[in-house]
């Protein structure tokens, strides 16, 4: 928010509370950087940190949702303020559940090491690390769009989750030949189609995020519109 | 400045429309060419910083700068459906009150009976019949959800009322004499919250029947009651548009600005 309110207090509660979302949103980037990691390294200490690190974001989503409400009743706020505490509590949603989705795959990486899988199995993690790094890149720039409340930059996002599609499809394909060759593998390739899904929507919690983005500069839903149609609004 | 102004997409009938209206404090140009429709059956707010010119736009409507001299009218300002101009010279502003009639931001219940503050209106247009006066302020009474409260009471003075059912007799007493368009200048600021939600209460009802307009200073006020909204700055027009795309998305920055509290 660059214009100054009369209210210095309402200034400091909008920037308190955007910081918080940043912190939150800081926290499942690296929650998601690494559930991959444990699953490439197959470390089960990562894992658990993982899982460990959930609480704190469940915990802080309800935070943040408690100051949106205090905010919204004390300060009935109206137009860009509304809208961004409307963005937030939808972004801070979406956080959550890219959260859980990091949380999703520490469990597959603990399930895999608790029957011994690594050991034994050669299996495709390191595309599914490609994956995650697109999918994590489209989440920090998501972010950073909303620290600088750039409608441009969370176009940019919206246009490039179509890669992180592609690449999921590519791995599907990659894993049912992985199961095909050697059905010895099929329930650990499950548990990876699992994982890269999840990564695959952490994706497009990125585009729901870019969008909301959106919505607080311009004023204009563009969930589920036309690509064309969300150029237009950002033009 | 060039006003935004924003029709909806389904337009309302039109009850009035100002012209390039402006309008002199002697010297002072306080309102600068003011376009905008009046539609009927609407609440339309007018919203702005003090000094911005509201008041004076709401008081054109029922010519009461007529009553100052060094006051001057330019456009205009047209009431439908019959299309006469309500600032020009030729039309009777006793004529203009009748039809369009203001309720102050003070109650200012005259010193006679409650009865007969309703009544007031009628009598000065000469009507006499008894049964006709009784119906009529029995119904103006109902209209601003009053009668209830004073229906065994109707020869007490107004002055003895609570503040908020003064301010709805005056309601009623505007209601009697069956207007077109009610004006309301800043209706609630000497009311305390629940006597403020009766009057917006009130407002969202005879809406149905007459047209409002309606001067405010609490923006949330204006949220509620209306379904158009004007924000004025100096005289000027600075947007027109729905009151939920007024809130929610502007169109000016300078709108903006003043309904977020960003106005310095």
């Amino acid at each position: 928010m660059t214009d100054k309110h009369l209210s210095t207090q309402f200034d400091a509660e909008l920037s308190g509370i955007c910081s918080r979302v940043l912190e939150m949103g800081g926290l499942v980037e690296s929650q998601v950087a690494k559930a991959v990691l444990s699953l490439t390294q197959f470390d089960g200490d990562i894992a658990t940190q993982v899982l460990r690190d959930e609480e704190r974001v469940n915990r802080l989503e309800v935070e943040i949702d408690g100051d949106l409400s205090g905010i919204i009743a004390l300060r009935q706020p109206t137009a860009r303020d509304l809208r961004l505490l409307i963005a937030i509590s939808r972004i801070i949603a979406n956080l959550e559940r890219v959260g859980d989705e990091a949380a999703r795959t520490a469990r597959v990486v603990q399930r895999l090491l608790a029957i011994g899988l690594p050991t034994r199995l050669r299996l495709p993690v390191h595309d599914l690390q490609f994956e995650s790094d697109l999918a994590t890149e489209q989440l920090r720039k998501a972010l950073d769009s909303f620290a600088r409340l750039d409608p441009v930059a969370a176009l940019e996002v919206i246009k490039h989750d179509q890669q992180v599609d592609q690449e999921f499809d590519g791995l599907m394909r990659k894993l049912i030949t992985y199961m095909m060759e050697d059905p010895r593998t099929i329930s650990s390739c499950i548990d990876l189609v699992f994982v890269a899904k999840a990564v695959e929507r952490v994706g497009d919690h990125a585009k729901n995020l870019a969008e909301a983005i959106i919505y607080i500069v311009k004023g204009t839903d563009v969930r589920h519109t036309p690509m064309s149609a969300v150029e237009d609004v950002i033009r | 400045m060039v006003s935004t102004v924003t029709l909806p997409k389904n337009v309302p009938e039109l009850k009035a429309q100002a012209r390039e209206l402006d309008f002199y404090y002697g010297a002072y140009k306080a309102l600068k060419s003011i376009s905008m429709p009046i539609y009927a059956n609407k609440v339309t707010a007018l919203i702005g910083p003090s000094g911005c010119g509201k008041s004076t736009f709401l008081r054109c409507f029922n010519r009461m700068h007529d009553l100052y001299p060094g006051h001057r009218y330019d456009g205009s300002i047209q009431l439908l459906p019959d299309e006469i101009d309500i600032l020009s010279p030729e039309v009777d502003p006793i004529e203009v009150r009748m039809r369009i009639s203001m309720v102050f931001q003070k109650p200012n219940p005259f010193p006679k009976s409650i009865y007969e503050n309703v009544a007031y209106g009628l009598r000065v247009r000469g009507e006499r019949r008894r049964s006709f006066l009784d119906d009529k302020v029995e119904e103006a009474l109902r209209g601003a959800a009053l009668w209830n409260e004073v229906k065994d009471r109707l020869d007490e003075l107004a002055v003895n009322l609570s503040g908020g059912q003064q301010q709805r007799l005056c309601i009623a007493r505007a209601l009697a004499t069956d207007p077109e368009m009610i004006l309301f200048d800043e209706p609630t600021s000497a009311l305390d919250p629940i006597a403020t939600g009766s009057i917006e209460e009130l407002v969202s009802e005879i809406k149905r029947k007459v047209t409002v307009l309606i001067v405010t200073h609490n923006m949330q006020q204006a949220a509620r009651v209306s379904d158009f909204v004007a924000y004025m700055y100096l005289g000027d027009l600075v947007e027109f548009g729905e009151t939920k795309e007024i809130f929610m998305k502007p169109k000016r920055k300078e709108t903006e600005d003043y309904i977020t509290g960003r106005f310095g």
